[in-house]
């Protein structure tokens, strides 16, 4: 083993050495990661760095003689890769570890050998699981050009086509398939109580000679022919399937379906966004942005692109800026005046009404429009095609346009209202994300308000059977409509409005166009809209069955919109968005509306009355009910467990038990914080204590060569680098002097 | 030791498959790429090492920043001079590929940024590191005070002990905290 001494370098630079601390325990156990190598290679890592620092001490500070085994073993579990070491190196510590596993036992040799094909194939699956991931050379080539900001979108496009893919094979396997396989019509038995006046469903295909535009209008609705096909709730009319030795109950298969499906995806949601929680929960900082992140983390080391380098060194440049710039806000924020600071609140108040004024006022509209559209479609003649269509969509064109303009007037208004500008971002975010979900939950407010009033006197069938005879399609309609309207919205932008503001921008050198600028790909406003496409998808699940998989088909095709319009007409945000912070931002948004569509959802499975003109629940009179008929079937057993399962009992006990469980771990995790605290407080102390003794060693050292000088190798008189000297006052940065002139103690 | 010919032999191959964080398709693209960059006298010598300027023509570090630092550090050539053997590429790759373990790339990491190789990151080293994201030329960094504002803080939130420097440990603690490090510290052929 080669002994290197602990460099120290000197005001002049050159180097010298102190055999006495080359014994601190720190440094030998430094030595010891540097054994098997050649002494350039690890030179570089050794050094008095290691004396301004505790940090090896994880190995322990054993005496001498121990730490040859101590670090050893440590190092025997993990497997070769990971220890960061040439690829000399690790292939000799690889021979080294099969001759010494030649000498063991036969036992542990084929434990050693197991793990590491158990490594292997797992690896190997990984691997295999990875080639299958769809898209995989586009989003490399996204990465390449614009970081893993951008890309974060564009992979949580990707989860969203998998996540619907997989609801609709579900809708598929459980609802569909039986009525396809079912041997005969004669083994499906129907329900249809024919003799009340509520199940009359009046046909709605076109008779006599149909014209072609009334078809495209039939598509674009789900009206007309469409109506009574696997598309829509309606169609699915069967009570009981029989087959050879067993009986199939479609309702109960259609309810258990749907709570399948909003179960899964909250599960899967929250299985991606666990990591992404962690992190952004346990950080006990209690400043808003880390700057060890932004400077550690903040290269994308697979950026290749010349552009996109220049662009992300500008907008790294900025945020840092804006970030050292907050800090001078919020000292400014603090020396408020009380005066200006019932002012600010003032002006925030009215501007908060003014804001809730403008949502109430959206929402009104949009009732509005619903209601107007829904007495049209009443209507059976029929002037004009296109004034048809308009009035069929017209909820969507209201929404659509409340999403449209509302981000803007709060981008506005934020500006007078004074917050931090990390702020302002959430803020508007979160208003933003508010207008859009809420828009859905009105539209359906509006639309049950129609259903079940029927004029003065309350409903004969608990809905308006005379105008709705099968709500359910209805309602499944809307959200086809929503869905096939958002699709085309999203092309049109990006065709008609992204394309020519290119090309202006390029050709024409006016100031209109320099104002104007090049299109910025602005996440957050692509991802409400894609949130907002798939919360309608949830919801509409249940009365259209088909409608996941229109939907994969329509993110389908958004990816490919959205990355051609990436790489020809954007250029990314000046302010970055972090791909960390993305995927929590996405992902809580995405929760906000998954539990706003379980919310209309469970409701009209409660509450609202199920047709007895159509859809499997014609036998019951809420589609809840098909439940409790089939739990009261069961064996006795399994039914008086269910009972107490959901007795108030049970639940009062299970969420005393919760809250207990949860007191205990918030407890522990403030202790867990206090002992951090206290640790931090010790290694500082620790650091100064060593210094300070190292400082006297040298010293008394210096002094005793001064008193005897005849040793001949007597070190000269280190000195320590500037690395202490920057912070502190106590200057441990001794005077050189050269030995002839030695002070006369 | 080293790629005699220009087809790896599969024990190779199997051998580099255990020592490193690569898949096989990696690392036969990796070997695809890297005898592009020898001359044509140059693909029957043994362990041969390619100078750095040639390493650098690769398009996925012709741009990036730190380039110079990463075959410094990947290197393992008796003269300093950054130039990499197949072996040492491949070390590159395993370091910054998807699977490599959070410890590999923060130690790797540290070894980058540490500009003048002595151990530590202190305030020259994180002033160089600065310029090099935000970009060399003049209008394009940042003014002294801001700097160092800025590396105020950034010792303020890693340097536990309170020495003024940042060292590995302390390094290792603070990229263990940070969500982005995994996903930006990824080069892909």
């Amino acid at each position: 083993m080669e002994v290197d001494s602990v460099f120290y370098t000197d005001r002049s630079g050159r180097v010298s050495s102190n055999p006495l601390l080359d014994q601190l325990p720190s440094y030998q156990s430094l030595l010891y990661r540097r054994k098997s190598s050649t002494a350039g290679t690890k030179r570089r890592s050794s050094s008095r760095g290691r004396i301004g620092s505790s940090g090896s001490g994880k190995w322990g500070v054993g005496t001498i003689s121990r730490r040859e085994e101590k670090p050893k073993s440590q190092t025997e579990e993990r497997p070769i890769r990971e220890l960061p070491r040439t690829m000399a190196e690790k292939r000799r510590d690889n021979t080294q570890r099969l001759e010494e596993d030649r000498e063991l036992s036969s036992l542990k040799q084929l434990e050693h050998s197991t793990r590491r094909h158990l490594r292997r194939l797992r690896d190997d699956v990984h691997q295999w699981l990875g080639s299958l991931k769809l898209w995989r050379g586009d989003i490399h080539l996204i990465e390449g050009m614009f970081g893993t900001g951008i890309l974060s979108y564009f992979s949580f496009l990707r989860f969203l086509v998998m996540l619907n893919l997989i609801i609709f094979v579900l809708m598929f396997s459980f609802v569909m398939l039986p009525i396809i396989i079912a041997p005969n019509v004669s083994n499906i038995t129907y329900n249809l109580n024919l003799e009340s006046e509520c199940s009359v469903y009046p046909s709605s295909a076109r008779r006599g000679l149909v014209i072609f535009h009334e078809h495209i209008t039939d598509l674009l609705s789900g009206g007309g022919f469409l109506e009574q096909t696997y598309l829509f709730y309606g169609y699915y009319r069967a009570d009981k399937i029989h087959f050879s030795n067993s009986t199939y109950n479609l309702p109960l298969a259609y309810l258990l379906v749907t709570i399948a499906y909003l179960f899964f995806s909250l599960i899967w949601i929250v299985k991606r966004s666990a990591t992404g929680f962690k992190r952004n929960l346990v950080q006990d900082e209690d400043r808003f942005q880390s700057f060890c992140n932004k400077i550690f983390a903040g290269w994308d080391f697979c950026i290749t692109n010349e552009n996109a380098v220049r662009l992300k060194r500008s907008s790294l440049l900025y945020e840092l800026r804006t970030d050292l710039e907050e800090e001078r806000i919020k000292q400014k924020i603090a020396d408020r005046t009380r005066k200006e600071r019932c002012r600010i609140y003032l002006i925030r108040l009215i501007l908060n009404l003014f804001v809730i004024g403008v949502l109430m006022g959206c929402f009104y509209s949009i009732y509005l429009a619903t209601i107007f559209s829904q007495e049209v479609q009443m209507d059976t003649k029929k002037d004009n095609f296109i004034v048809d269509l308009i009035y069929e969509y017209l909820p969507s064109i209201v929404i659509t346009l409340a999403n449209f303009i509302t981000p803007l007037l709060f981008s506005a208004i934020i500006n007078y209202e004074d917050y931090s500008p990390a702020f302002e971002i959430r803020f508007t975010l979160m208003r933003c994300v508010f207008m859009r979900l809420t828009s859905i939950g009105v539209l359906l407010f509006s639309l049950w308000s129609q259903i079940t009033t029927c004029g003065k006197e309350p409903c004969l069938c608990g809905y308006n059977h005379v105008l709705y005879s099968c709500w359910e399609t209805r309602i499944g309609q809307e959200m086809y409509k929503l869905t096939i309207f958002d699709f085309i919205i999203i092309f049109a932008v990006t065709v008609f409005v992204e394309f020519p503001r290119k090309l202006i921008v390029q050709h024409c050198d006016c100031g209109l166009a320099k104002w104007f600028g090049q299109q910025e790909f602005a996440i957050p406003q692509n991802v409400l809209e894609i949130v907002y496409g798939q919360t309608i998808c949830w919801i509409g699940t249940f009365y259209s069955p088909m409608l996941p998989a229109i939907c994969t088909m329509k993110y389908f095709f958004i990816f490919y919109i959205k990355k051609v319009s990436l790489m020809n007409n954007c250029r990314p945000a000046t302010r970055p968005f972090r791909a960390s912070s993305s995927n929590f931002f996405f992902l809580v948004v995405l929760l906000i509306g998954l539990a706003l569509a379980c919310l209309p959802v469970s409701f009209s499975v409660a509450q609202i009355n199920s047709s007895q003109a159509c859809g499997p629940f014609v036998n019951y009179t809420t589609s809840w009910e098909v439940l409790p008929n089939t739990v009261s079937e069961l064996p006795h057993g399994i039914k008086t467990l269910l009972f107490a399962l959901s007795s108030e009992a049970f639940a009062v006990s299970f969420f005393v038990v919760t809250c207990l469980i949860m007191f205990y771990v918030i407890a522990l995790a403030g202790a867990h914080k206090r002992v951090i605290n206290q640790l931090r407080e010790q290694l500082v102390v620790e650091g100064r204590d060593k210094r300070f003794l190292i400082q006297k060693l040298c010293q008394a050292q210096r002094l005793s060569a001064i008193k005897s000088p005849g040793s001949k190798s007597q070190p000269r008189s280190p000195s320590y680098h500037t690395s202490f000297s920057n912070n502190f006052n106590e200057s441990v940065f001794l005077a050189h002097s050269p030995p002839d002139s030695s002070t006369h103690v | 030791m080293g790629t005699t010919a220009s087809q790896l032999g599969k024990d190779m191959l199997s051998e580099y498959q255990e020592l490193t964080f690569l898949t096989k398709q990696e690392i036969l693209l990796a070997h695809k790429r890297f005898t592009e960059l020898l001359t044509k006298d140059e693909k029957d010598l043994p362990n041969n090492r390619v100078s750095m300027e040639r390493i650098l023509t690769l398009p996925e570090l012709k741009s990036n920043p730190f380039r110079k630092r990463i075959c410094n550090v990947f290197s393992t050539s008796e003269y300093k001079d950054g130039g990499l053997t197949f072996e040492d590429f491949l070390d590159l790759l395993s370091a910054f590929s998807d699977s490599a373990t959070l410890e590999i790339k923060s130690h790797y990491a540290f070894r980058i940024f540490d500009f003048d190789d002595d151990g530590t990151l202190d305030c020259g080293d994180l002033e160089k590191l600065v310029n090099c994201l935000t970009g060399e030329t003049d209008d394009t960094r940042l003014t002294p005070e801001e700097m160092r504002q800025l590396i105020n803080n950034i010792l303020e939130e890693s340097d536990i002990d309170k020495d003024g420097t940042v060292n590995l440990s302390e390094f290792q603690h603070v990229i263990s905290r940070s969500p982005d490090f995994v996903s930006s510290f990824k080069i892909v052929l």
